[in-house]
């Protein structure tokens, strides 16, 4: 018995992101685009997409939710005669903290892609993993509550750079916090310059239009989104 | 948090490549812009290398510094806190030049001796 030493060089997420591509391949073959929707638990996902769902014309929208555990989110959705899949991930390992592109994939048979223009990916809620794993989107959207602090940009810059929209949601509630806002947006402009930003409420509906006409551009691009 | 998932990522990418070897060394490339704490990578893989080609393999990351590169003016320079604006120009063209890896360097693994004769 000898040791020998075996050069590699491989992205460890290498795995993964070659699932992606055919997770794209399969939305692309559909002309569905893909919304992967991330955010740290609480920060307003779910709301933000129960005030657009019905009130983006032309386009037929599904989700495809992903928790640990349960169904409330996607329940909530389903009320609105939205068609859902759900994903839990407690299946994993210890229960996994994120979706990655291999549960995707097994949910893709779940999903009526030939109905709908537009699916939304409801990732676990968590600022960490969700940031490192590619799931076959188009774009990539988080959301950052105004209750979370300015700096949270400079603790998850991974997250914070992984996405091409950034939501600052819960503007309403700027009176009753010592919170600068503008000391936020400076914070994510720092980690991702350039970076879409919009502020708005989902609980009072301040600026919420700006998010619904992203998300339909988003979806009558005919084109893929590189 | 997210050490777990990669770690599981890693192990899968060295069983891989060990071809049903067992497995006695991993290097690792970490760049720091992945945000891995060492010792948690190291926690978690040593427990999902359990029962595996991996299980007690020595476990090696070697750290990358993050480095950036202004695509408008060519400066380089390093980054310690996370500002991704270049401080010359302030250009927002920015390419990541190091520290964005997560990289099986190499393996080293157990082979019979092979007669040559």
């Amino acid at each position: 018995m000898h040791r020998l030493k075996v050069r590699v060089v491989e992205e460890a997420l290498d795995a993964n992101n070659t699932i992606a591509a055919a997770n794209r391949a399969d939305f692309d073959r559909n002309a569905v685009r893909v919304v992967n929707f991330m955010s740290a638990p609480g920060a307003g996902k779910t709301t933000l997409l129960e005030r657009v769902v019905h009130d983006l014309p032309g386009v037929r929208v599904g989700v495809l939710e992903g928790d640990v555990q349960g169904s409330l989110d996607a329940e909530r959705l389903a009320s609105m005669h939205v068609p859902v899949t759900q994903i839990n991930t407690d299946a994993g390992f210890g229960g996994e903290c994120h979706l990655d592109a291999n549960m995707v994939r097994s949910a893709l048979p779940s999903i009526p892609l030939a109905e709908i223009d537009l699916l939304i990916v409801e990732n676990v809620g968590n600022l960490v993993c969700p940031a490192e794993f590619r799931l076959g989107e188009d774009v990539r959207v988080m959301v950052c509550a105004v209750t979370e602090g300015e700096d949270k940009p400079l603790k998850y810059p991974l997250m914070f750079r992984a996405c091409e929209l950034v939501i600052v949601n819960k503007v309403d509630l700027l009176p009753h916090l010592e919170f600068d806002l503008q000391r936020l947006l400076y914070n994510i402009d720092q980690v991702h310059p350039g970076v879409g930003m919009m502020s708005l409420s989902a609980r009072t509906g301040e600026g919420v239009g700006a998010w619904r006409d992203w998300l339909r551009d988003v979806a009558l691009r005919e084109e893929a989104i590189a | 948090m997210h050490e777990l998932s990669l770690s599981e990522a890693i192990l899968n990418t060295v069983v891989k490549h060990a071809a049903g070897r067992r497995v006695t060394r991993v290097e690792l490339r970490v760049g720091q812009l992945r945000q891995v704490v060492p010792e948690t990578l190291a926690f978690y893989f040593e427990i999902v290398a359990r029962g595996t080609l991996c299980e007690g393999a020595q476990f090696e990351q070697e750290r990358v510094g993050a480095r950036l590169r202004c695509l408008v003016c060519e400066r380089q320079w390093d980054v310690q806190i996370p500002a991704f604006r270049c401080p010359t120009c302030g250009g927002a063209e920015v390419a990541v030049a190091g520290g964005g890896e997560l990289e099986v360097q190499s393996i080293e693994v157990e082979e019979e001796a092979v007669c040559t004769v």
